[in-house]
């Protein structure tokens, strides 16, 4: 599959140039298992999108990207780390794109391809988060906490008051809580991190590590 | 389907991680509530973080895959059990995401094709046995709004919870996506919640913000986003003339609790646990040391509820 440079408007682009991958919607559609290409741009997701406010691009915008094989553009927005995976999308939907999947799905690529992150602080979380029940079987807020604020470069104080009134009325336990099977919850990570290296490879690109780029 | 209640069948239950952390007194407030109206329950051994949103970000295997372990020990744990009747399990799972991660997985497993299949086999090997699908996940308020569960905590309540206006919020996760995990018949207008808070004597008032979303576990990375939604969730609550938000979803909660910013001249708008609000009206458990825990203060609701009580003595 070629890909090629096409003067496309999009918002974002500010009439650049925007590379095309024409393949790119059948590769979401594979990853995904939901039909992209059905959108019809009705725009229900973004009407009952409650964190639109804060996207770069719009629910129907960035299934619109995956559709013209913007993949750049689509990769690396701010939005598909901003869904919160309410689901309205999917809800409402009358073609059954799942929009939320879709958003998932792109951000597994995102990662695997190595393209600069529209938020990485949001996957930066969610590292965080899923290295203690690695560890452990079971998640440990205060832990993923501080591995977050260790990871991203000015957030040691936000939140520094609600963490400290959350600790006095014991909702942040400091003692972790393990399980006697970690060592099958290990090897289901060892499963995950297997077919995130195959992703890797498929959608990689030479010398791109992930988190290239800041935290923004 | 044959209709089972508490008391004569024994159920599983997961309380997952945050009812053993931010929200203990939700996994309290459960145990009293589901007590009191004779359930009997067993804790599922040795159980498993779901995963949660970061999980099925990160890998949708992984989201899976994690409630998946939880649903095989359940089948292993029911086995040892004296079950005449037979079929499957129910398993209770009270907190939302948790609830939500399993009936997806499960979900995947029966319906998912190929993909469903692969899961299944993968985490059999895993396991060293598959998912058989006896077990039946789910939220305790579908449990409790059946017929005798709710005869019985009618008769039970002590104290009703007259001239009490809440605002029930159920989030996302109990709804969406409805063919997977809604046990409501209108999943854009749940009622479940506000069915039992008028039995419980309180009055659920009519507002537009039931099942939007409250920003979920966004509230560490983005917490802007969080307090713009939240925001929202509150005012709407509030101009609906609710005196207090109930909620079933620990994650909501946390949001809710932390991260009001009220006006001038106004207090923020207390949240509680539906099973807090029950527990106080059957006159079980220790309200007051889970009160204690929340953020908010939850008195304003309480010297509404004392005052509409008193006058209504």
């Amino acid at each position: 599959m070629g890909s090629g440079a096409v003067e496309l408007y999009l918002p974002g682009s500010e009439g650049r140039p925007v590379l095309l991958s024409p393949g790119f919607v059948r590769e979401v559609e594979d990853l995904a298992g939901r039909m992209v290409s059905r959108c019809y741009q009705c725009k229900k997701c973004t009407s009952g999108c409650p964190a639109g406010f804060s996207m770069d691009y719009q629910c129907h915008e960035i299934i619109r990207l995956v559709q013209l094989g913007a993949r750049d553009e689509a990769l690396r927005s701010a939005a598909i780390w901003l869904c919160a995976s309410c689901r309205t999308c999917r809800e409402r939907c009358p073609n059954d794109v799942d929009p939320a999947t879709v958003m998932d799905c792109l951000k597994v690529m995102a990662a695997a391809a190595g393209v600069p992150l529209g938020r990485r602080r949001v996957r930066t979380f969610h590292r965080a988060f899923l290295a203690t029940v690695a560890a452990l079987g079971r998640a440990h807020e205060l832990g993923s906490i501080a591995l977050y604020k260790l990871a991203v470069p000015g957030a040691a104080l936000d939140d520094l008051g609600l963490g400290l009134r959350m600790l006095s009325r014991g909702k942040l336990k400091v003692a972790p809580d393990g399980i006697k099977g970690r060592g099958e919850v290990a090897a289901i990570f060892r499963r995950a991190k297997a077919r995130e290296t195959r992703l890797r490879k498929r959608f990689g690109r030479t010398g791109a590590a992930e988190g290239r780029g800041g935290h923004t | 389907m044959t209709e089972r209640t508490g008391g004569n069948e024994k159920y599983l239950y997961y309380p997952g991680c945050s009812l053993h952390s931010t929200a203990e007194e939700f996994n309290e407030s459960m145990q009293a509530l589901l007590g009191a109206l004779g359930f009997v329950w067993e804790e599922l051994s040795d159980w498993n973080c779901c995963g949660a949103t970061p999980a099925h970000a990160q890998s949708e295997f992984l989201g899976a895959a994690l409630p998946l372990r939880n649903l095989i020990l359940a089948e292993r744990q029911a086995e040892t059990w004296d079950r005449p009747t037979g079929g499957a399990v129910e398993l209770l799972v009270p907190c939302a995401a948790c609830y939500s991660a399993f009936r997806l997985a499960e979900h995947e497993v029966r319906e998912g094709g190929e993909r469903g299949r692969e899961l299944g086999r993968e985490v059999a090997e895993v396991m060293g046995r598959p998912f058989e699908g006896n077990v039946a996940v789910r939220h305790p308020l579908e449990v409790l709004g059946r017929q005798e569960a709710a005869d019985r905590l009618r008769a039970g309540v002590e104290r009703p919870l007259t001239g009490l206006k809440v605002a029930c919020y159920y989030g996302c996760l109990l709804v969406r996506p409805s063919e997977v995990v809604s046990f409501e018949s209108d999943p854009e207008h749940p009622e479940s919640m506000d069915k039992l808070m008028t039995l419980l004597g309180a009055e659920p008032v009519r507002w537009s913000y039931k099942t939007d979303c409250c920003g979920q576990s966004m509230a560490v990375a983005e917490s802007g986003l969080v307090s713009e939604l939240t925001g929202r969730i509150v005012r709407a609550a509030r101009g609906a003339g609710a005196y207090a938000l109930v909620t079933a979803c620990p994650l909501c909660m946390m949001n809710l609790d932390s991260r009001q910013k009220p006006g001038p001249g106004e207090r923020a708008l207390p949240v509680f646990f539906f099973t807090e609000l029950a527990c106080l009206a059957l006159g079980v458990g220790r309200p007051e040391a889970w009160f204690r825990r929340h953020l908010t203060d939850v008195r304003p609701a309480l010297e509404v509820l004392e005052a509409k009580q008193s006058a209504s003595a």
